[in-house]
């Protein structure tokens, strides 16, 4: 770059052989102006490999013993066991965790999203009174802090007779859900012009009827990302799951703290039952992992 | 400005190309010169957009060269050919003013803001948009935008074309004439080399000097929009040319005359060369002579279009349309005779003998 | 897209309605009923007034949780945003590594809260972690448990580890919706990578950018489960942020009115910041 900047370029009259020289110097600098590196995979390898680093050392553990975890320091496991895992699968109160959670974030996946579904065709097709400012307030269910509604959320459910229940964790993650779903849905079904439904009208469909068979299957991406994300932040979350659940209904992220004993961790167990709570995460990304991209291209997450 | 040979140029998608099928560009060897406007003109699919990414370097032709002057830039990158191209869809830069985006080739080349200046008020008033300047590009209409897209490449006097690929696709239909006349006067006062991409036969020989007309990965022609009319080399040309396009209907040659269904037609040109091959006729309906004589016809359809009309007839099995003008009045029996200066005769589809 | 004007859409709001209110407006009542009683145990309530606000406010631990919190979610959005646009310029468009990348990325986002403090916990040990460890034997000190700095390290290196890939994902999308001929089009001008970025991908960019910074200030915010697995909010204070404090108050301590008072300031602060950028956002649509 630093060839006399403004030398290079052509400039009114300068004799021609000059000229010639300077074209090519140009055209030299011009050669791979703009285009890719080529090593612009060394990023996202690099971030990749920071990402899994922690997920293999979580792995690695659940197949050591706890001999073995504490005793030497070794990059895989030495003498590779399933105990941790056998103990998990042979425990009730342990793999009954993951049948507590898997029940309560399918229920909450199923309720906020079909209680979002006609909300959303409300705020995508009609203007009505007060329409701006309840979607906004929708919305700042999604930024409410979980640890505000911990302890009124006890007490309300508590009221109704509704702890350590399935649905009480359902209908408590609904408060960010919800809100998270009409806005996902909102976008595609804006996405679908509205003659469609003028048309349908016009053939005689009665207006449930046209929201089955026509509309909901036009916006099935829509659905299946809405749901993904319902799924996902219902699966993460645990303060108020937690907090809602006793024995009965206990979701397994929070029994993993009972590998902490008088003898000190079961790190072992502990591992293992971290990975298996990667698994459902991993299957959905995987089923979903040709919208996602499109589901935040709307930009509504 | 430069004149740009394609020298055995053919592009292939695939990896290993075996046969002619493979190629979405067949061979391809022509030269066009300095300073003309020429339009590919064929349907989707036929290869004109490849031999335009070609052109601009974006994609690099399995076999063959380009060269820009002599020059062989066939290895170079689309920076370095120093074209400007203009895309379907209004490419600007939304954030920057109007002013900005013209002068963005010419930073992005070092040239100094003084001349930068001078060049980009000039480039403003050519393409009409000098009150617009201080202007955010973003809040344009698609037809503004479009000039934009242009005024990048004309600011760069240097360029040694300037691509079109399908341009007017966005356009409003008002909009399009003034935009194709405007890109008309501003060739002929700069003469610069311009390659014109579009399936739209108006818009091609409105304003092309050279036509040249792709159908199915190769050039069928290069010729004036007149040329084309009155001598399509095949009959692709004639049938996708033209509205309606050229009859074409398959003869036996005896002699000097052509024979269908038992009647006998005068050739233009007695000394036709032999041919074999599928033999066929080809003329324009402006040709045909609707009247007493001749063959007898029977009439299917007539179609009413303002300035003239078209008559849809059958001579036996073939069907052949008629242009007649608007007082012109349709006989009870209908005959028809071609006009020998308006006969091709065709062997394989490619045009044979004569002019 | 012009929408008719019909009030009897509010019949197919309905049912969000009644359950965002039940799940939202209820508790929220209760909070605020709280704020302004004091309680002798008993059940046994009495009229305190804004009391109890104005002891939150004036409270040094809260503004000490405050500021560290602000500073926490600072960092964060400093390291998180530049690095995600950063690994989605470098994204491959098309191919075999466009899903690898997406599923791999995604997998952190996954994974439930507490669990992600779980694993950063095995991996930073200086007894069994592979980075507790290998930090250790490479002579540096570091323990997490003891030394507040290294705490911090921890807390935010886990954040980053776990919400970046929200801010690529982010990214990702909006550069995958530009049209190529903008790519060609700036080859043509001769434009060079850095203007590239600048005129043509960072405006295409601009609103999913500001919905990432949104949900990552907000999330990291509201920061709770993680820092508490690692380091329970120490050592001493020095990784108690607000939701930890909150809960602090509320369960560890019992005390309702504080808790309740920190909790409507704590989402006051939030809602105002949303309302910040949901006008920014409006506005911007609106401006396209």
């Amino acid at each position: 770059m630093s060839v006399q900047q403004d030398t290079l370029a052509r400039t009114s009259e300068r004799p021609e052989a000059e000229q010639r020289q300077i074209d090519k110097a140009l055209a030299r600098r011009m050669r791979r102006r703009g285009d890719e590196s080529k090593f612009w995979w060394l990023i996202p390898t690099v971030y990749i490999i920071f990402l899994m680093l922690p997920i293999y050392w979580l792995i690695n553990m659940s197949f050591k013993t706890n001999q073995e975890i504490l005793g030497t320091f070794s990059l895989w496991p030495q003498n590779p066991t399933l105990q941790n895992y056998a103990v998990i699968f042979t425990d009730p109160s342990w793999y009954k965790g993951y049948i507590n959670s898997i029940i309560y974030v399918v229920m909450n996946t199923v309720i906020s999203v079909l209680v979002a579904l006609p909300a959303a065709y409300a705020f995508s097709r009609y203007r009505f009174l007060g329409d701006k400012h309840l979607f906004f307030w929708l919305l700042t269910n999604r930024m409410a802090p979980p640890a505000v509604f911990a302890l009124p959320f006890f007490q309300l459910y508590s009221a109704f007779g509704l702890i350590d229940t399935h649905i009480a964790v359902a209908l408590a993650h609904c408060l960010f859900n919800v809100p998270l779903a009409v806005w996902i849905l909102e976008g595609f079904m804006s996405g679908v012009p509205k003659e469609i439904d003028e048309t349908a009208y016009i053939d005689g469909y009665s207006f449930p009827r046209f929201f089955v068979k026509i509309f909901v299957p036009l916006i099935a991406s829509g659905i299946g990302v809405a749901a993904f994300f319902c799924f996902m932040f219902s699966w993460v979350e645990l303060l108020i799951a937690r907090t809602l659940t006793t024995t009965a209904a206990k979701p397994i992220a929070a029994i993993m703290t009972r590998t902490v004993s008088a003898s000190g961790v079961d790190w072992g167990v502990l591992a293992a039952a971290g990975v298996l709570t990667l698994i459902p995460g991993a299957i959905v990304i995987y089923f979903v992992r040709n919208y996602i991209a499109k589901g935040f291209a709307l930009g509504r997450v | 400005m430069a004149r740009i040979d394609l020298n055995h140029i053919r592009h292939a998608y695939g990896a290993n190309p075996k046969s002619d099928k493979d190629y979405a560009l067949k061979e391809v060897h022509h030269s066009w010169e300095d300073g003309g406007a020429y339009a590919l003109l064929g349907p989707s699919g036929c290869g004109k957009t490849t031999l335009l990414n070609i052109i601009s370097g974006l994609l690099h032709p399995s076999h063959g060269q380009l060269l820009f002057d002599g020059q062989d830039v066939t290895n170079l990158s689309t920076q370095e050919r120093n074209i400007a191209q203009v895309f379907q869809f209004p490419v600007i830069y939304d954030t920057m003013t109007v002013y900005d985006n013209l002068a963005f080739p010419l930073r992005n080349r070092g040239v100094p803001e003084a001349e930068i200046d001078r060049k980009v008020r000039e480039t403003l008033e050519m393409i009409d948009l000098a009150s617009w300047a201080k202007k955010k590009a973003r809040g344009l209409t698609a037809d503004q935008k479009q000039k934009i897209s242009l005024g990048r490449g004309l600011v760069r006097s240097d360029v040694n074309a300037i691509l079109f690929d399908e341009p007017l696709t966005v356009i409003d239909p008002h909009m399009k004439w003034v935009l194709r006349s405007q890109l008309k006067q501003l060739h002929q006062r700069f003469g610069y080399t311009m390659v014109y991409v579009t399936h739209d036969q108006t818009e091609a020989l409105t304003f092309a000097q050279k036509v040249v007309v792709m159908y199915d990965g190769e050039i069928v022609q290069i010729g004036t929009p007149e040329e084309l009319f009155e001598r399509p080399r095949h009959t692709f040309v004639g049938y996708f040319i033209g509205s309606p396009g050229m009859n074409v209907m398959p003869v036996t040659l005896v002699g000097g005359m052509a024979e269908i269904g038992g009647h006998q037609i005068q050739l233009p040109s007695p000394g036709m060369p032999a041919a074999d091959g599928k033999i066929e006729l080809g003329i324009r309906p402006e040709y045909v002579r609707l009247g007493r004589q001749g063959m007898p016809v029977k009439i299917a359809k007539v179609e009413d279009i303002g300035r003239h009309k078209i008559v849809r007839t059958r001579l036996q099995n073939h069907e052949i349309a008629v242009i007649v003008g608007e007082g012109q009045e349709i006989p009870a029996e209908p005959h028809i005779a071609f006009d020998p200066k308006g006969i091709n005769i065709y062997a394989d589809s490619w045009r044979v003998g004569g002019q | 897209m012009d929408k008719t004007w019909n009030n009897k859409a509010w019949f197919m709001v309905l049912p969000v309605l009644l359950l965002v209110a039940f799940s939202a407006i209820i508790p929220l009542m209760t909070v605020v009923n709280y704020s302004v009683q004091d309680t002798f145990g008993n059940n046994q309530f009495f009229w305190a007034g804004t009391e109890w606000f104005e002891e939150v406010l004036h409270s040094e631990r809260f503004h000490a949780s405050l500021g560290r919190n602000l500073i926490f979610s600072a960092i964060i959005l400093l390291i998180e945003v530049p690095l995600g646009i950063i690994i989605a310029l470098n994204m491959p468009r098309k191919g075999w590594g466009v899903p690898v990348c997406l599923v791999l990325m995604a997998l952190p986002l996954l994974i439930p809260w507490n669990v992600v403090g779980t694993i950063w916990q095995l991996l930073c040990r200086a007894d069994i972690g592979l980075l507790g460890y290998s930090l250790t034997k490479a002579g540096i000190s570091y323990n997490y448990a003891a030394d507040p700095a290294d705490a911090w390290f921890t807390v935010i290196i886990m954040d980053v580890w776990h919400w970046t890939s929200l801010v690529v994902l982010l990214c990702y999308a909006g550069l995958v919706s530009i049209p190529d001929a903008f790519y060609q089009a700036a080859k043509i001008d001769g434009a060079s990578r850095w203007a590239v970025f600048r005129y043509i991908q960072l405006p295409k960019m601009n609103r999913v950018l500001l919905i990432a910074v949104l949900l990552r200030f907000m999330d990291s915010f509201m920061i709770y489960t993680e820092p508490f697995v690692v380091t329970g909010g120490g050592p001493g204070n020095s990784t108690t942020f607000l939701s930890i404090d909150l809960v602090k108050i509320a369960v560890g301590q019992f005390d309702l009115g504080p808790a309740a008072a920190m909790s409507i300031i704590y989402f006051l602060i939030i809602l105002l910041l949303s309302w910040v950028f949901y006008t920014v956002m409006t506005n911007y649509d609106a401006e396209r």
